[in-house]
């Protein structure tokens, strides 16, 4: 028998139940968070207008730049304030 | 295991194996005949020393712990606390350390000791696992005996895509030798899963890597560099852009640790160089969660990225060196870290003059991504050193050659915008009017190396610069 040490960080990831599916967006508040990629905006522009259709209120978000990850403070204010968030990627 | 305390008085460590120790016994019997508190640990015979009391030191605890290199050592403890040594029989020495005079009449002055047991290169190995392993907290795997390890470790997602080696609680023991850093402390956060990363960790990769301990120090200080907001290893992994960590090493400890900075400078055939860049690579696999397909997202990715790790060939070069160039003193050891994809060669076989070099680098880096992307990355340009040697014939240092190379780098909108020479991409059309750089100040990295043969050099282009991407990061190497 050989014995090994285990070289990852030894982490398991936790398994989270996923939030339940609104019945309809009217009313509810949904983020959109541009990542800050070329063009990215264009999409969102047009789902805002057919998420307002449906009754949403949108509340639009932008990470400071595409290549890292949104800052801590703007994850947590997207999580307090909407109950839906869309995230546009770009390319 | 825990350091045994060495007891008040004399203490010497012995084994019957050594000339010298077998010459002293009488001189112990004159010290213990004297009255002096002696206590003798003898490595190798239990009975050796009969007549002085001796303890074995089977295990060579004792040996281990109070870093015995030599045989006979003598050590004067007062309060627990060690207040003299020395090694081999030199009778003046063992006169100051104890105290006693007229110590062996019969012996010659001087005789050197014999190599402890407890550094015997068959034993040491052994002796660090049994003394030091416990303090590893990493998991430990077991593999059965039926089981081939290297495909267990595939199975488990441990590797690159090429087989690692078994990181064993001896490699590891082994490879923690090459830092004097203790093993619980924290290298850095590394993305993207954001982790804490111990010494030990990067060890473990290091030794996976196939790392010498002597190029630990090297991954490191890698590791640091990479794992920082400033050069963004998260998103140089998470890019689509075909980018990894290229590592540039200067100082004289590249060429302690053999690294190669000549003849296929970037290609096969180096340990040191292709190690110390795979673990740092492994080290954001295993410890940071970084793989392909998932969070790293390449189009592409370039081979590069298994390990893309060179030195710069400072000896040969007639500049100043790239560590240099940013900050760091003449001879201190230093990684530079840039987010590269492949390098690509530059050939002018006919240039003796400078500018003419100059205008054939600049027409190549011109279309660095593409002829009109200006800004918006940064590159690396390894000048070989017959390229090299044109300039230096001609008296151009380093800021010589970068502010010649920047000056033919001026593009004017006209051919930058968007449409123009028949391709789309481009910078918006209001800018026609405006010239721009090609790079930034600063965003041509000139490094020296490459084989003596050969009118070559080579670019390495960049990613997203800046604070919206990733800065190259320098750093000195700490042992």
């Amino acid at each position: 028998m050989t014995t090994l040490l285990d070289p990852t960080n030894e982490k398991r990831a936790l398994n989270m139940e996923r939030v339940g599916r609104p019945e309809s967006l009217s009313g509810l508040n949904v983020g959109l968070l541009d990542i800050s990629k070329a063009r990215g905006d264009v999409f969102l522009d047009r789902l805002e207008e057919r998420l307002a259709e449906m009754g949403a209120n949108v509340l639009r978000y932008k990470k400071p730049t595409f290549t890292k990850p949104a800052p801590v403070d703007l994850r947590h204010e997207i999580a307090m304030n909407c109950q839906v968030v869309i995230e546009a990627l770009a390319d | 295991m825990n350091r045994p305390a060495l007891p008040d008085g004399l203490v010497v460590v012995v084994k019957r194996e050594c000339e010298t120790c077998r010459m002293v016994l009488p001189v112990l019997s004159q010290l213990r005949a004297s009255g002096v508190e002696l206590t003798v640990y003898t490595q190798d015979d239990p009975t050796f020393g009969a007549e002085v009391g001796a303890l074995h030191d089977g295990d060579l605890s004792v040996s281990w712990h109070h870093d015995i290199e030599t045989v006979p050592t003598v050590i004067r403890v007062v309060d627990g606390v060690e207040r003299a040594r020395t090694v081999g029989w030199l009778r003046t020495e063992w006169e100051m350390v104890t105290g006693a005079s007229g110590l062996g009449p019969d012996l010659p002055d001087f005789r050197p000791g014999c190599g402890s047991m407890s550094v015997d290169p068959d034993l040491v190995d052994s002796l660090r696992v049994r003394f030091g392993a416990s303090t590893l907290s990493a998991r430990r795997v077991d593999v059965a005996s039926a089981e081939d390890e290297f495909e267990a470790m595939f199975d488990r997602g441990w590797t690159d895509g090429l087989p690692v080696v078994p990181p064993t609680e001896a490699r590891v023991m082994r490879m923690l030798a090459g830092t004097s850093r203790a093993l619980s402390d924290v290298v850095a956060v590394v993305p993207p899963d954001l982790v804490e990363v111990t010494v030990e960790k990067v060890a473990i990769n290091a030794v996976m890597a196939g790392c010498k301990p002597e190029y630990f120090p090297w991954v490191l200080t890698a590791v640091e560099a990479v794992c920082n907001d400033t050069f963004n290893i998260h998103g140089v992994l998470a890019t689509t852009m075909p980018v990894g960590p290229v590592i540039v090493c200067n100082g004289p400890g590249t060429r302690a640790i053999g690294m190669n900075s000549g003849m296929n400078v970037f290609g096969q055939g180096n340990r040191a160089n292709l190690t110390i860049g795979r673990a740092v690579q492994l080290v954001i696999r295993n410890v940071g969660g970084g793989r392909p397909g998932e969070v790293d997202r390449a189009t592409h990715g370039n081979p590069g990225k298994i390990s893309f790790c060179f030195a710069e060939d400072e000896v040969g070069s007639p500049w100043t060196t790239l560590a240099a160039s940013r900050g760091v003193a003449n001879g201190i050891d230093a990684v530079t870290v840039f987010p590269g994809e492949g390098p690509r060669c530059v050939v002018d076989q006919l240039a003796r003059d400078p500018e003419s070099l100059a205008n054939t680098f600049a027409s190549c880096l011109r279309t660095l991504h593409n002829p009109k992307s200006v800004l918006a990355f940064d590159a690396v340009l390894v000048v070989g050193p017959e390229h090299a040697r044109v300039f230096a014939e001609a008296g151009w240092d380093r800021d010589r050659v970068l502010d010649e190379l920047h000056a033919r780098l001026q593009i004017p909108g006209t051919d930058l915008v968007r449409g123009a020479n028949g391709i789309a991409e481009g910078i918006p059309t209001h800018l026609e009017g405006v010239t721009l750089p090609k790079f930034r100040p600063g965003g041509i990295l000139l490094v020296h190396a490459g084989g003596g043969a050969g009118l070559f050099s080579a670019i390495i282009g960049g990613w997203a610069n800046g604070d919206m991407g990733s800065t190259p990061v320098t750093r000195e190497v700490t042992r």
